[in-house]
């Protein structure tokens, strides 16, 4: 007989294992799944996780990897926060968009003048975007007791709407004969979020990644308010007993979550994307809470995830052409990742006895 | 007293890294009270688990009138006739008594017959009861007799009672013998476990005493004085904590008609409450738990606020502060639950130290966490107060119930609080650890600093404190010297019966 008994204290091992273990279990699932489809499993999985980096357009794909890893690594780092502290922001998705919007407004008010500082603006104008929608669930739980969880969701839809009100009246393009959306930005060089070095995929929302990975790892591990993060979350009556003030420290994981998110939004509009569109937005938000888990949210482990989740997006766009897998199989590939890491996840907590069974 | 009821012999049962019971053998009679002795952890919790089905012994046999008894679960023992009253109660607020009876049933009768059965049962074992009443408003010792009717409605043959007298005043404590006695006299038999040896000697028939999981010996109660089963517990004379002549100070710690609403539906909220703490002194604050304790430790530490001048220390007022600020005037607190209130279970030491000395002990720089440091603080209070553990990197749920206490309180200990606030100093905690916990506040209270000390364990509270008091229903009764004090004072003090009349055995 098998039976769990809980370890007297976390596991290091274990919890460094889970995540390529569940990787791993992935592939295996996810190759059974492929297979089920007619498909050849091995090719199926190295289309998806070898193509991409050493195939023969990995020129093209690799950069790619930063493109959509930056986004999701800047979401997580933010929502990461939040999530060791118990305080759940789901609708990050809704502040990206927001974030992309206010950017995007703030570049093109100082259209078609040539100055230095539109792109800072920019900058500072998307943070503050996603900070003030993520500021709405916030104070209404203040005040009122609401779920942010709830609240923050429902401004998901409420953002996806101000965003196809925005591509068709105040940001769309005069000169665009009629059809939504805004200008450019790729082509109005003040807000454009170039390469820095052409052909790498890197700009500045990937360096705005790396620095948001850093500073949580500062201050998680280095900084009193990090501690209060990691205390709130794992007792919340300890923290209180320790002094913390749960109302600011939702404020604050709010709040740095949205503005993360709005950066994320800002970096993608200026850059990859160019404009303010009706399908502007395509999931990062959701997709940066699974890259948030897969990464143990530790900054380190979400850097590694949101290039591995980045990975399987291209990898799974790879195969869809190339094999004809259906996009559905990719997202359910993808969300095994989050199911097979839940599960092991057990084992940091937990190991399995054998037990003979008792003579009574 | 009738015939051998249960016999236990070389029952056994190991854990990992530890042998609860090894090779325990004892009887009980029809109608005999036999108390079970020992210090905590000395393995009576397993032994009377595996009576009741809930744990399996690895080896031993038992025997319930001669016939083998092997409860695989407790419905087994309870059908056999083996019921049990647990420490904790398992009951739920929002229900009453009658629900919360029928909910441990398999076959509930319906609600009018239940509550009739109840009320026959009640008065006949002298327990009044109301079966209507909400579980929530009852008070721990009517809470205990929802317990005890809940097993008698079974008939039982053998009645287990977890340390039963812990939660009741000493004049609820006479109105539970009086029912025991009656009880034994229709045959049933009782296996009694405390470590209150008064009781023992006053209630019990026969007693066995367990000593780090092992039958160390049995005796006669009302034959054996205290001290001699005391010595038989703990293997060995320990240290008495003394206390050292004091001279008490100015008043630092003034609380002036502190008056909070309760936190939650059935919490306790705090009425009026007026006392003083001197430097140099230990005011005692007694009572049956679920009082107002947890309230007024919260009130004090600052996680819950009150008006600004109902708290002062030293002439300033703090009842608007929070805890951070308190600590920095000098004010700690050690509150009664160890996990997830006074400590972080999945933190290590070290984490678990910066918690409530980052500021006094200087373990933060602008906002910084000299981890270093607070590792430092973290051994000293191992060296300090002997914490068993592998080192300050082990997470704080690794650590047994009387060394993480001995770690909570150490932490407080050590930054030399101007008022040292703490709840259950020594709750589940085994005898030697509470001897040094006990004279650690004596030692502070020497030093100068005020102590107060809120406990239900009132031969504690008579040890080490100077002056006493005692709340009952968020009401802080007046407050009176130690010495001198009777138990018949004491228990008038915390309420007396506690809003149940006396019962007519």
């Amino acid at each position: 007989m098998l039976k769990l008994e809980q370890r007297p204290e976390p596991s290091r091992l274990w919890t460094y294992l889970t995540p390529p273990l569940a990787v791993a279990v992935t592939m295996i699932a996810g190759g059974a799944l492929f297979a089920l489809l007619g498909k050849n499993p091995v090719e199926a999985i190295a289309t998806i996780f070898w193509e991409p980096l050493f195939g023969e357009f990995a020129f093209y794909y690799g950069p790619q990897l930063l493109v959509k890893g930056a986004p999701l690594i800047l979401i997580a780092i933010g929502l990461s926060l939040g999530f060791r502290a118990g305080i759940w922001n789901i609708g990050a998705e809704g502040q990206y968009i927001v974030g992309a919007i206010t950017g995007a407004g703030a570049g093109l008010a100082f259209y078609p003048a040539d100055l230095w500082v539109v792109f800072p603006v920019m900058v500072v104008a998307g943070a503050a975007g996603g900070w003030a929608w993520a500021m709405i669930p916030a104070l209404l739980k203040l005040r009122f007791g609401t779920n942010e969880i709830l609240v923050s969701l429902m401004l998901v839809y409420v953002a996806e709407q101000l965003l196809a009100a925005m591509s068709l009246g105040l940001l769309k393009n005069p000169d665009g004969f009629g059809f939504p959306g805004s200008r450019n930005l790729q082509q109005y060089a003040p807000a454009h979020n170039a390469e820095l070095v052409a052909g790498t995929g890197m700009h500045w929302g990937v360096v705005a990644a790396l620095i948001a990975v850093i500073f949580a790892y500062v201050l998680l591990n280095r900084h009193v308010l990090g501690y209060h993060i990691r205390l709130t979350g794992q007792a919340p009556r300890a923290a209180r007993f320790a002094g913390v003030r749960p109302k600011r420290l939702v404020l604050f994981c709010l709040g740095m979550s949205g503005a993360l998110a709005g950066l994320a939004g800002m970096f993608e509009v200026s850059g990859p994307a160019g404009q303010i569109s009706i399908d502007f937005n395509v999931g990062y938000g959701f997709t940066a809470i699974i890259v948030a888990f897969l990464g143990r949210l530790h900054p380190v482990g979400i850097l590694l995830a949101g290039l591995l989740m980045a990975l399987t997006y291209i990898g799974g766009e790879i195969a869809q052409s190339n094999l004809g897998l259906p996009a559905a199989a990719i997202q359910v590939f993808q969300g095994m990742l989050l199911f097979f890491l839940l599960a092991v996840d057990l084992f940091t907590n937990f190991r399995i006895r054998v037990i003979r069974p008792e003579t009574a | 007293m009738g015939a051998e009821l249960l016999n236990i012999s070389g029952l056994s049962k190991a854990y990992p890294g530890v042998i609860a019971n090894d090779t325990v053998s004892f009887s009980i009679r029809e109608g005999e009270v036999h108390a079970l002795l020992g210090e905590n952890g000395a393995g009576k919790s397993t032994l009377v688990k595996m009576i009741y089905g809930l744990v399996k012994p690895d080896s031993g046999t038992m025997a319930l009138r001669g016939q083998p008894f092997a409860p695989s679960e407790p419905r087994a023992a309870r059908a056999s006739g083996v019921a049990m009253v647990f420490q904790h109660f398992s009951l739920f607020d929002a229900l009453s008594v009658a629900e919360n009876v029928a909910l441990g049933m398999e076959t509930p009768p319906r609600m009018r017959d239940l509550a009739h059965r109840i009320r026959e049962v009640s008065e006949s074992y002298g327990l009044p009861l109301d079966p209507y009443r909400i579980v929530g408003d009852l008070s721990a010792g009517e809470r205990q007799r929802v317990e005890i009717i809940r097993c008698l409605l079974q008939d039982p043959r053998l009645l287990i009672m977890d340390e039963p007298t812990s939660v009741l005043t000493p004049q609820e404590v006479e109105i539970l013998f009086a029912t025991l006695r009656k009880l034994t006299s229709e045959g049933v038999a009782i296996l009694y476990i405390s470590h209150k040896l008064d009781e023992i000697r006053t209630l019990c028939d026969h007693a066995t005493i367990l000593r780090l999981g092992r039958n160390v010996g049995t005796c006669v109660p009302s034959e054996t004085t205290a001290r001699e089963m005391a010595e038989m517990m703990v293997g060995s004379a320990f240290e008495q904590p003394e206390s050292a002549g004091r001279d008490p100070g100015q008043v630092t710690l003034d609380v002036t008609g502190l008056s909070l609403a309760s936190p939650g539906a059935f919490g306790t909220s705090l009425r009026n409450i007026h006392f003083t703490v001197r430097k140099g002194e230990i005011l005692g604050i007694g009572g049956v738990a679920g009082n107002g304790q947890d309230e007024l430790l919260a009130a004090l530490s600052g996680e819950i606020r009150s008006q600004a001048d109902a708290i002062t220390l030293d002439g300033r007022p703090i009842g608007r502060h929070g805890p951070a600020e308190r600590r920095a005037m000098g004010l700690l607190t050690a509150p009664e639950e160890r996990l997830g209130h006074a400590a972080a279970p999945d933190m290590t030491l070290t984490e678990n130290a910066l918690m409530t000395a980052a500021q006094r002990e200087g373990l933060v720089r602008h906002g910084f966490l000299r981890w270093a440091a607070a590792e430092g603080f973290a051994r000293r209070i191992i060296e300090a107060f002997d914490v068993r553990t592998p080192g300050p990197d082990n997470a704080a749920r690794s650590l047994s119930g009387g060394n993480l206490q001995k770690f909570v309180i150490g932490r407080e200990v050590l930054q030399r609080p101007d008022v040292l606030v703490v709840n259950q100093p020594t709750w589940g905690v085994d005898a030697a650890a509470a001897a040094a916990i006990r004279q650690a506040l004596l030692d502070l209270a020497a030093n100068g600093t005020a102590v107060l000390c809120i406990s239900q364990d009132l031969d504690e509270l008579m040890e080490i404190s100077d002056r006493f008091g005692a709340l009952n229903e968020g009401r802080l009764s007046e407050i009176r010297p130690a010495r001198g004090l009777t138990v018949e004072e004491i228990g008038l003090m915390m309420g007396g019966a506690h809003g149940m009349e006396v019962a007519h055995v």
